[in-house]
């Protein structure tokens, strides 16, 4: 199989390890533990960063995480988990298009779900629901999101001192959403962020074929829906290449260009050593030439001790090999992902009228 | 401070709490002007804190709206329009600054106490113990299209449903035991049933600090009951003094002292090198605010008909407003238009005014007006006088317009030993002199101050 065209993607998940019986970490509470992390990851030129989430989850809110690291960093995305099955669509949408502005064009979001009775005793106003009717919901708001981001158009602030006008309201939009479960009127109170919509990611298990819950094939339809980037969870390069060539074609059945979704293959990585960083390079080379993927999120046991070793021992041998960038050619994270800033749906629906 | 000078405590003068407010979405701000930058960018945000940061302030407050407001069916276009998420953008402003107090403003009608509490939380651990928390509640279904919850609360819910989120919160902020494990917490109230483990550790502050804004008798008892500052509109002396009398006054009843409780109005500000000349610029930026489309729609908020065919440096419109008038959405309801209509055309009358000059006579007085020296020893007299504890301070321009204050102003109440040379806590609780809320034993010694 030939090399996929674009470069090699590379991510890397800073979630705490799993630790039974002794979950709670002061380095889990303190900004300067991520803040060095990410300018770790940062070094190492890694497209983004991700930081899980749930409200069972011990630890802090991902996205408040993430804003703090913003304004240290330069060039790194930032993706953070938001989950959507508690929490409100309008809220969801204002917070990542807001850590679009303070990283300046660096925001992703990885759409999250609730589907425990614990989670929702958190919030007494649901019950918990079966995963493919939260699913279906995250769809809904990933997609009114990205209406409410699409809301104000990208010239909607004018300043025309002589009318005293400071908008345009013609170029800002209601986006009267009606889904299964809410409502949203808009327009949204945050202008158009500056990479036009933060870059949304689904993360996947397998391929939806194998799939027997129907869950999973609701997951995959919403990331062949919404999602820019999808983190396949595959335990060998055939069932992630598999995955991306469904995923790929699904989006393509909603209208998209397939090129137009990341692939990447998310796989846990136990780096104790830098002969085991040498070794995630082979394993990244291998993947990477059978077209198992566009690039790898990586998920370190200990990030603490694994964001080193990947940085010093994994980077510079790809790198060597010609396999990873040297440096940031541009500024956002869709830029370094090589995807383009959307078009605002709304002056396009304006443009043909 | 060198020793040799009295410290503010010898010379028995009351400190004065300083914020300030990010001038956003309202026709206050002068966009117009050439020195206006972007009301979004966090360049302007930063600018912002990191002089509030230099004059020693206690905190930097965010206000928040979840609908754009509308005029006629439509988005209203002469006001600076949109924002950030307060929250999100404190945590960044959290990373460039090291002691600022840092507020947001949040709906306790469209969000849910667990939620909320983490945010807060996390935002108090990641700022190193500077949070704080301004509780507002909506009463319109206007702005609730934008919610799932949709709908509205009437006056008397709406401060329920808030004292029983704050309660709520504080329950979750307190929940975690002496060794550092979460205590199951089962709250079931009227307006929130949560049951469950709060998975964030007791922060910094132990709890953000709470502020909450709003004049109704509703809204003092709230205050008194639950908040640890209160941001009024009362910034007169005689208006000011009675209100901190009031509100002073219905601390006792829930166990609280005058001082757990700080009254701090928002406040304008216009500095001259002369007092004539402050009076100069003051009224320049009175012109710029009421712009001749901001005059005949101030007056459309009032009358509630269309009045664009009347001229605003002409007469007030001799036509009776309508009570019951949709025209503006997402503004605060006038309970009697009629009233207010009249009581503009006798101003009108009496002083030969255009509309134009009605509205500016009528709306948005600045506070303090004068030079630096007029202006902190006026200051000064509010806060020993007994009309406030400090003062929310609203420039005029983003992000220049707190500058001449701190230049020129801070280092004069400085002199006067009215405001600190140096912060001497860390945290926002250490920079307003508030009670650590219920220490837990063997954390009595975290933020002495």
């Amino acid at each position: 199989m030939s090399l996929p065209p674009r470069p090699l993607h590379l991510a890397v998940a800073l979630d705490a390890p799993s630790r039974p019986g002794a979950d709670h970490d002061a380095a889990d509470h303190d900004a300067a533990h991520f803040v060095a992390l990410a300018r770790l990851a940062e070094r190492g030129t890694l497209d983004f960063i991700t930081l899980g989430d749930s409200f069972a989850r011990p630890g802090l809110d991902a996205l408040a995480v993430l804003a703090r690291v913003a304004p240290t960093t330069q060039h790194l995305g930032l993706v953070p988990t938001v989950t959507t099955t508690h929490t409100e669509p309008f809220h969801v949408s204002t917070a990542v298009a807001t850590l679009d502005w303070v990283s300046r064009g660096r925001a992703g979001w990885t759409v999250g779900v609730s589907t425990t009775e614990a989670d929702a005793a958190l919030f007494g106003r649901r019950s918990a629901a079966p995963p493919a009717e939260v699913w279906r919901e995250a769809g809904e708001v990933a997609d009114v999101a990205a209406r409410l981001w699409d809301s104000w158009e990208d010239d909607a602030e004018i300043r025309d001192r002589a009318t005293g006008r400071f908008i345009d309201r013609d170029k800002l939009h209601h986006v009267d959403f009606t889904g299964g479960s809410f409502t949203v009127r808009g327009p949204s109170i945050v202008p158009r962020p500056p990479q036009g919509r933060p870059v949304i990611v689904v993360e996947v298990t397998g391929t939806a074929a194998d799939a027997a819950a129907p869950a999973d094939r609701v997951l995959h339809e919403v990331a062949a829906a919404h999602a820019d980037v999808a983190l396949v969870r595959a335990e060998d390069p055939q069932t992630a290449g598999a995955a991306r060539a469904e995923l790929r074609e699904r989006a393509r059945a909603h209208g998209r260009d397939p090129g137009s979704l990341v692939v990447l293959a998310s796989l846990p990585v136990e780096l104790d050593s830098s002969a085991d960083a040498v070794g995630l390079a082979d394993l990244i080379r291998d993947w990477h030439a059978d077209g198992a993927a566009d690039g790898f999120h990586l998920r370190p046991a200990d990030p603490a001790r694994g964001v080193g070793l990947l940085v010093d021992g994994t980077v510079p041998v790809l790198r060597h090999r010609g396999l990873l960038r040297r440096g940031y050619a541009g500024a956002t994270l869709r830029e370094h992902l090589g995807l383009p800033r959307p078009a605002n749906r709304y002056a396009l629906a304006r443009e043909a009228s | 401070m060198s020793p040799a000078r009295p410290g503010p405590e010898a010379r028995g003068r009351k400190q004065i709490h300083l914020a300030a407010h990010f001038p956003g979405v309202n026709n206050t701000t002068v966009w117009a002007d050439p020195r206006s930058e972007s009301q979004i960018a966090f360049s302007s945000f930063e600018h912002l804190a990191r002089t509030a940061e230099r004059g020693l302030f206690d905190f930097f407050f965010l206000a928040e709206g979840l609908r754009l407001r509308e005029h006629k069916g439509r988005v209203h276009d002469l006001d600076v329009v949109g924002r950030p998420e307060s929250v999100t953008l404190l945590n960044a402003l959290a990373a460039v600054t090291d002691r600022l107090g840092l507020a947001a403003t949040v709906n306790a009608t469209f969000n849910e106490p667990y939620e909320l509490a983490r945010r807060l939380a996390s935002l108090d651990h990641l700022s190193g113990g500077r949070a704080a928390w301004n509780v507002v509640t909506t009463s319109d279904a206007f702005t609730g299209e934008n919610f799932r919850r949709g709908g509205y609360l009437d006056r008397a819910d709406r401060y329920t449903r808030a004292a029983e989120f704050v309660a709520t919160a504080r329950e979750l902020w307190d929940s975690w035991t002496d060794g550092g494990r979460p205590r199951p917490v089962d709250h079931h109230g009227e307006h929130f049933t949560v049951r469950g483990e709060f998975t964030v550790p007791r922060s910094p502050q132990g709890h953000p600090v709470v502020i909450q804004a709003g004049d109704s008798p509703e809204g003092r008892e709230f205050a008194a009951s639950a908040a640890d500052v209160i941001f009024t509109r009362h910034s007169g002396p005689e208006a000011g003094r009675a209100f901190f009398a009031d509100v002073k006054g219905r601390l006792a009843a829930y166990g609280r002292r005058p001082a757990d409780l700080k009254i701090m109005p928002g406040v304008t500000f216009v500095l001259g090198d002369t007092a004539a000349e402050a009076q100069e610029q003051a009224a320049e930026i009175r012109r710029r605010q009421v712009s001749p489309q901001n005059a005949l729609l101030a007056a459309e908020q009032i009358w509630g008909v269309d009045l664009s065919s009347y001229d605003p440096d002409g007469p007030l419109p001799d036509i009776d407003p309508d009570p019951g008038s949709e025209l503006a959405q997402g503004r605060v309801r006038i309970a009697d238009p009629k009233a207010v209509a009249d009581s503009w055309r006798a101003l009108s009358r009496a002083k030969g005014l255009s509309l134009r000059e009605t509205v500016i006579e009528t709306t948005g007085r600045q506070s303090f007006i004068g030079t630096p020296e007029a202006v902190a020893a006026e200051m000064d007299a509010h806060v020993q006088t007994g009309a406030a504890d400090g003062f929310i301070l609203v420039p005029h321009l983003t992000p220049g317009g707190l500058d001449a204050f701190v230049d020129r102003v801070v280092p004069l109440l400085q002199e006067r030993g009215v405001h600190r040379t140096e912060y001497s806590g860390t945290t926002l609780r250490a920079h307003l002199g508030l009670p650590e809320p219920a220490p837990r034993a063997g954390e009595r010694n975290r933020n002495v101050h």
